[in-house]
């Protein structure tokens, strides 16, 4: 037999990737391929199908059974939307062999114990589910089953440790209840009670103070944001008030009872719940996000109730389906679209609802938010006729509750909807929202269409924009993103510096050197100073006025000829702004500049940081300076502080990697040098490069800290100044000003807030103290609460 | 952390049946022009941080490009492609990221999509090099606007043959 495999004539120098295929990989492959595959779209009904694959691997089991318990066990940790269909396969080889159940029970445990070992908390919830699912397969014994939930709820009476730990264990009971909580009652109704009663004085005492910094909406009406374990907890107490009928979930072992009711059960070994421990990282509380009633779609199936159950375990799937499927959108869309009782519930709100709940999700979305765009364009396209309205419904409503939606909800929204309809020829109708016309700009609903417009331009062009919008809308139209150069017209010719700014641009114009820029700038007075230090170059506004204007007009065509020029005169850039004042006025001259391209503004910051022109903390201090007090409420200056965060977030990041793995490299290098080289504490190159890079941490660490500093000093300057005034005018505090800035307030803290967990300690002592008023204290306290 | 969690654990795996990505994926593609074997190039494909971005409009600007693809993650350079012979854009530009995640996200979420009302199709770049901003084509432009026969606004008209029929 012929052994050619496929020839390519490039592969000289490039070993062999492909050997012989031997049979045992191609079984085990197409045993994965089996095992995943079924529950999918078939010819034959679902229960043939599992019938047909329990015979297969039974017949497997004797060479393959530690790759089918492997394969198993991986699909109920990841593959948590088909569960049922899964204890039914477990369920249905149990009863063909006992043992192989056994074996696989006990795999599921230490699976469960690991994952709890290494916080993948989200994960233990699937695991702990599919052996509560076993019950009814079962598999697994009822009153040991029910043991273990005792030992999960006793965990609310430990001492000492988070709430979010108990949490957890409080979670991974009641979640499961749905899937097994007839079973478990039916058997066991004392103990049953005794443990509802306990999660029901525990849910009573736990505090809740982290809850307004989660919600989407601060408004009740007309769906309240509840936290997730009360809604659970209601939804627990309708569905034991109906007898714990469920009628929603798919079971299939329904149809093998016979065979089922045949097998022999196990029982769980006692399960004791890891202890807590320094490097336990609890899943953080959500706030549970409705958007839609049975009310919204009239003409279709009803919607499940809020605290129904039905409403908890589609919206669990629905979750499910988009963390399997989140990097393959097509496949994601045809998955949600085709999740079964299709004619039953109002699928297409359910799957709008569930993605905007990831895309609001506060902190932060569990995925990339563009994901979400390309998401609901892709189910448009497998459902022109309906999702489209349904969409169109949803954004209407969304709009609608503007006033009340949490600020960094309304970024989302925006980018959303602005990058939505550039994929729709911007068309909307606008006129729909004219009411926003008649009210205060810095309202929210005309603010949010000021910013979609001009997140729109920024994927346009400035006339598509004009031409989209009914004339109505100018007053919210984007400005001309055009630069402003001061010494442009003859006009301007009294102007101090404009002489030189002339020099300058037939110099620029003529490629002059770093060198010669400096000689033209040396003539410039300080207009700070009234004699010279002989220093040379200290902080002279008016040369950094006059060298940063001129060159950006000349670069004003695109980023590319602006960094060009950014990068022809750095040193220029780096003498003129070496002192903090010089950083600062630097990015004031950016600012006056480029005023109408707020675009053009974020990339010459960031420019400017990574080529270290500028650096971070000056960034903060300019975005809470009064010249840019104008425009502090506006979008782009949040982008921007956000941006300037990751980068030095990034920045330490990078460092410490680069310690890590040069300590490694001389781990290595220790343990190939053998004892024959008895002076260890030699200082060789390495050693050095160590240390060098351990100062570079630490110095990088500080200025991370500082930054954070820098900013939650401004913020709490801004904040009490208002209060003050508020409260000795006599006015309310709350106006739409200041909603905006106590909520950017809560953002630093929730879109970094592991990195801020590191300063508890200095935030408390040194600036969240109890003097503060207690509207800013009620922000860190929020904070505080979310991982106690 | 999370990321590790999985591919750590003993008694479960990671099947890469569960694992499809396929936007991310090389595309059958193979830049002709690209010095060295078959291997290094897709040796570099596969670490590169540089999408090629066509079927774009002429008039499409870097800084619609930025905004668009800043969304996936920061960007480190947005080339813009040029006719030879003009000098102008020719409907297509490279685009650099910090990280290759960044990039293949972009892969996963911004191929496909719309820019300037086109759907634009993103591929894996090896890497910039002086020259390869210029169009291939006899004319200055892309290869794919010399024979074309329809008519697209947004990419001069006709094709170039047909132009010069």
């Amino acid at each position: 037999m012929s052994r050619r495999r496929h020839s390519d004539d490039s592969d000289a120098g490039q070993p062999h990737k492909r050997r012989r295929t031997s049979e045992p990989s191609e079984i085990e492959e197409r045993l994965e391929s089996l095992i995943c595959r079924v529950g999918e779209k078939s010819n034959s009904s679902l229960e043939s199908n599992l019938e047909g694959l329990a015979g297969v691997l039974e017949a497997d089991l004797p060479n393959y059974k530690s790759k089918i318990l492997r394969i198993l066990c991986t699909v109920a940790r990841l593959l948590p939307e088909k569960l049922t269909v899964y204890t039914t396969l477990v369920g249905l080889l149990n009863a063909r062999n006992y043992n192989f159940g056994g074996e696989f029970v006990e795999a599921m445990i230490r699976q469960l114990k690991e994952c709890l070992k290494v916080n993948m908390y989200n994960e233990a919830v699937h695991l702990v589910r599919f052996l509560s699912d076993l019950v009814n397969c079962h598999v697994i014994a009822a009153p040991s089953m029910v043991a273990m939930f005792e030992n999960f709820v006793s965990v609310t009476q430990e001492e000492d440790v988070p709430q979010v730990r108990c949490d957890w264990y409080m979670f991974a009971f009641l979640s499961s209840l749905p899937w097994v909580g007839k079973e478990l009652y039916e058997k066991k109704d004392a103990e049953m009670d005794r443990l509802l009663s306990q999660a029901e004085s525990y849910l009573k005492r736990r505090q809740k103070i982290h809850v307004p910094m989660l919600q989407v909406w601060t408004a009740d009406k007309p769906h309240p944001q509840e936290e997730y374990l009360d809604c659970l907890w209601s939804q627990i107490q309708k569905l034991k008030k109906d007898r714990w009928q469920e009628r929603h979930i798919l079971r299939p072992y329904l149809a093998f009872d016979s065979v089922l009711c045949e097998a022999l059960q196990h029982n769980l070994p006692p399960f004791t719940p890891p202890p807590h421990t320094e490097d336990s990282v609890y899943p953080m509380p959500r706030v549970i996000f409705r958007m839609f009633d049975y009310t919204d779609d009239p003409e279709g199936p009803v919607m499940p109730g809020s605290h129904s159950v039905e409403r908890f375990v589609i919206e669990e799937n629905l979750h499910c389906i988009i963390k399997s499927h989140w990097k393959e959108r097509k496949t994601c869309a045809a998955q949600l679209l085709s999740y079964p009782g299709n004619n039953k519930i109002p699928l297409n709100y359910h799957i709008v609802e569930v993605i905007f709940a990831e895309l609001f999700q506060l902190p932060s979305p569990p995925h990339i938010e563009v994901m979400y765009t390309t998401l609901l364009i892709e189910l448009c396209k497998l459902q022109p006729g309906s999702l489209p309205q349904v969409l169109a419904q949803a954004t209407e409503m969304l709009y609608m509750r503007l006033d009340t939606m949490n600020t960094t909800c309304v970024d989302r929204f925006i980018n959303w909807f602005s990058h939505h309809l550039s994929n729709f020829q911007f068309r909307w109708s606008w006129e729909d929202w004219s009411d926003c016309l008649t009210q205060d700009l810095e309202k929210p609903k005309p603010k949010f269409v000021r910013e979609v417009l001009e997140k729109c331009m920024r994927l346009s062009y400035h006339q598509r924009i004009i031409d989209i919008v009914p004339a109505s809308f100018s007053v919210l139209s984007p400005a001309n993103p055009v630069c402003i150069y001061k010494y442009g017209d003859e006009s301007n010719r009294s102007l101090p510096g404009y002489t030189v700014a002339l020099c300058l641009t037939i110099a620029i114009k003529n490629k002059a050197s770093n060198d010669e820029i400096f000689s033209i700038l040396k003539d410039v007075p300080n207009p700070n100073q009234d004699d010279d230090d002989g220093e040379g170059f200290t902080f002279n506004p008016l040369k950094i006025e006059v060298f940063v204007q001129t060159l950006l007009h000349l670069a004003a065509k695109s980023f590319s000829h602006s960094f060009s020029a950014l990068a022809k005169f750095h040193e220029v850039f780096k003498t003129l702004a070496e002192s903090d004042e010089g950083k600062l006025h630097v990015l004031r001259v950016v600012y006056e500049v480029w005023k109408n391209h707020p675009q053009m503004i974020a990339v010459l910051v960031d420019k400017m940081i990574r080529t270290q022109i500028v650096d971070c903390a000056a960034v903060a201090n300019w975005i809470f300076s009064s010249e840019l007090a104008h425009d502090f409420t506006r979008f782009y200056i949040w982008e921007i502080l956000h941006s300037t965060i990751r980068k030095m977030n990034k920045h330490v990041l990078k460092i410490h990697k680069e310690l890590e793995e040069t300590k490694a490299r001389l781990a290595r290098q220790h343990k190939r040098v053998s004892n024959l080289f008895v002076n260890s504490k030699q200082n060789g190159p390495l050693e050095e490069q160590i240390e060098r890079l351990q100062e570079k941490v630490e110095s990088a660490q500080s200025e991370q800290k500082n930054l954070f500093l820098v900013i939650f000093q401004r913020f709490i300057m801004l904040l009490t100044e208002h209060l003050v005034r508020c409260e000795t005018g006599g006015i309310d505090v709350f106006t739409p000003w200041y909603k905006s800035c106590i909520e950017r307030l809560q953002q630093i803290f929730l879109q970094h807030h592991q990195i801020i967990q590191q300063y508890m300690v200095t935030l408390e002592n040194l600036l969240f103290t109890a003097e503060l008023d207690h509207h800013i204290l009620a922000v860190f306290q929020q904070f505080c609460a979310l991982q106690a | 952390g999370l990321a590790w969690g999985g591919a750590a654990m003993s008694s479960g795996g990671t099947l890469s049946i569960l694992h499809s990505d396929s936007y991310a994926e090389l595309s059958q593609y193979r830049d002709q022009h690209f010095r060295g074997t078959r291997y290094d190039q897709e040796r570099l494909l596969r670490k590169s941080c540089t999408l090629y971005v066509g079927n774009l409009s002429f008039y499409t600007t870097e800084e619609q490009i930025h905004e668009l693809f800043g969304k996936s993650g920061d960007i480190k350079k947005v080339i813009m492609g040029l006719d030879k012979v003009k000098k102008t854009a020719c409907g297509f530009c490279f685009v650099e990221y910090y990280a290759r995640g960044d990039a293949e996200n972009a892969m996963r979420y911004i191929n496909g999509t719309r820019l300037d009302d086109r759907i634009i199709r993103t591929d894996w770049d090896a890497g910039f090099k002086e020259g390869r901003q210029y169009g291939r084509g006899r004319s200055g432009g892309q290869v794919r606007d010399e024979y074309r026969q329809d008519y697209d606004a947004g990419r001069g008209g006709y094709g170039k043959t047909v132009q010069c029929q």
